[in-house]
Order: structure tokens, then sequence, then C-alpha cells
């Protein structure tokens, strides 16, 4: 199905020209380098090009997380959420914290990790994840990326201008265990997510690559999926034998 | 994960993965065996590499002399 296609297409990350030692940290499927010698760095390039695009290689890095360094491609053949939130110890966030932590397991069935990220130290990420223990009795059971220098918050544009210059926003990275970007949500400092929406979407990817199929507005897991449109006449043919819910030719549903 | 605590010691994910390498094995029969998820397994078993505490080949760890040596510490 040409939609759900996981191949990294080459697109304008090709252009990047980075460092060796970049070039060491990239996942396998990372983004594909020019042959000529690097002559600048990530960080001297036009942030806007190295922003996560759909469909491509999430952009590599290690980071220090409250559960120690981690890389990027430690999380190679399993599927990450990365989310960014404003500011540890303030309210929106800690709701969001308690909200994530009660998903982990079930995201986890689902061979699901979740990495957050702020800019702020790993000594404040750590006060915030006992008071939060202390406080609401709840244990935060992933780690946070102690993004004090932006390097991360940088390379994956979660820093809104608009917003603030110096917070993160509430932004959330589906990453497939092939290390492609899956899926992008973005949400204002000033509003909570919604973490049935990420179990949902989660779902709905994850079904996508299993069956090769589309999911409708609204889809929850046991409702039909859409199968893809045809793209020649035989194709419509064939899909209005096949036995498939079709409303007309190119509105087909099925049950998986 | 700190492999190495503030007094020498191993911590206790370290002391884990290192026991469970009581027979050579990847980064994923590490995770098996310990239950960890395979993330801290990776970054823990790579820490330990540079630290000193195991040694890998083609993918598969086995303890270090200073492994051993701090894990009967």
């Amino acid at each position: 199905m040409r939609s759900t296609s996981r191949r990294p297409k080459r697109g304008p990350e090709i252009l990047l020209r980075r460092s060796p030692a970049e070039k060491e940290e990239s996942m396998p499927n990372h983004v594909e380098s020019t042959t000529e010698e690097p002559s600048q760095t990530l960080t001297e390039i036009a942030q806007p090009a190295s922003l996560p695009r759909l469909g491509m290689a999430a952009p590599a890095f290690e980071a220090v997380t409250t559960h120690g360094k981690i890389r990027l491609e430690d999380y190679k053949g399993g599927w990450v959420v990365l989310f960014s939130h404003p500011a540890d110890f303030t309210p929106v966030c800690t709701s969001e914290f308690l909200a994530f932590a009660a998903i982990a397991p079930e995201l986890r069935e689902r061979g699901v990790e979740l990495l957050g990220l702020s800019i702020d130290s790993p000594s404040s990420h750590i006060a915030w994840v006992r008071n939060i223990k202390e406080k609401f009795g709840i244990d935060i059971p992933f780690p946070i990326i102690a993004d004090s220098n932006k390097e991360v918050a940088s390379r994956y544009g979660m820093v809104m201008p608009g917003e603030s210059k110096t917070e993160t926003s509430r932004c959330v990275f589906v990453i497939d265990p092939a290390g492609i970007v899956r899926a992008m949500i973005y949400y204002p400092l000033t509003t909570g997510r919604n973490t049935d929406e990420i179990i949902r979407l989660i779902d709905a990817l994850q079904t996508t690559d299993k069956h090769g199929v589309a999911t409708p507005a609204n889809w929850k897991p046991g409702d039909k999926v859409i199968v893809p449109p045809p793209g020649t006449m035989e194709e419509v043919e064939a899909r209005l034998k096949a036995g498939f819910e079709c409303t007309d030719w190119y509105f087909c549903k099925k049950s998986v | 994960m700190a492999c190495i605590g503030n007094q020498g010691e191993l911590t206790e994910s370290a002391r884990k993965m290192l026991t469970a390498l009581e027979k050579p094995g990847t980064a994923e029969d590490i995770a098996a065996r310990t239950g960890l998820p395979l993330f801290r397994v990776r970054g823990g078993l790579r820490e330990m590499a540079e630290a000193g505490l195991v040694e890998q080949k083609d993918g598969t760890y086995l303890p270090a002399q200073r492994g051993l040596a701090l894990l009967s510490a």
C-alpha cells in the first residue's frame, strides 16, 4: 500500500552534511549523506532543514536522562514515543506525567517505550520525579531527557518561539522499530495532551503495518478499516468482487 | 544508567546485568534474562564496556576481569 510505506524517502535531509561523529551516532536507516567530506556540522546549518518529517528517519541523538545516557538507536527494534514538556514542577506537565505513567504499561504491551524531555537539568528531573512520587504516590517509569543545552529539542523543533523561547512545547513523536518518524502531535503550553489518543494512534499505526490498511476517522481497535484505494480499473473491478463493504469503488471497508 | 556508584560499587542494574552475563549473550539475551527493557540494557552494556566491566565481540557480551572483581566484592 503506497500510503503506508515505511521506507525512508529521500528529501531535504539528504542535503545535510554531518560530522563523522554524528554519522556514527545515527541509526542504520538514518539520513543519507552526500559523498563529499563534511564541512559543516549539523548545528551550523539552518535548523529547519533538520526537523523531523513523517516517513523519514528520526534525528539521531545521545542524551543524558534520568536513566543514564541514552541514544535513540538503543530503541531500535521497538517503538518509542518521544515527548517534550515545558518545564518540571508545573501543574499541566505534572498532570501529563501522571497520565503518561498510567498508560506506560499499556504501551509496553504494544512494544512501545516512553521517553520524556524538557530543557531542565538532571537534578531538576530527579527532584520532580521524587516529588510526584511523594505527593501523588505515582512512580514515573520512563526516562526523561535533561536537554539543558536544547540539543535534542533543536533537532526535533520542539521549541516554538512564538510560545516560548526557553521551553519546549508539548510535542509527541512516534518513532517505529526502524527509526522512522510515523506521527507527530503538537500541543500548546496551555493544553494538556490526551493520552488515550496516543494509544489509539499506536494501535492504528500497528494495524496499518500488520494488515496493509488505513484507518478511518475516530477508528478504534475492533472497528472496520479502510481498504487502500485502487489505482487501476482492474483493481476497481477486483475489489468490487472481493466482498468488501463498499459504499463506492473508492470507499471500501473490511474487518481485520 | 550509571554502572558504578559514588563509592566505586556496582549499581543495582549493573549488578543485575553482570550476573546475567554468567553465560555470554547479546543485549537481547540480557534483556530477556533480567527483565530490563532492551533500551536500558543496550545503554547499560555500552557504559559498562566503556568502564571496562564487560567485553564485547560481534554483539556478544561477557564479563571482564574488573566486572567480575566488582561483582564478587
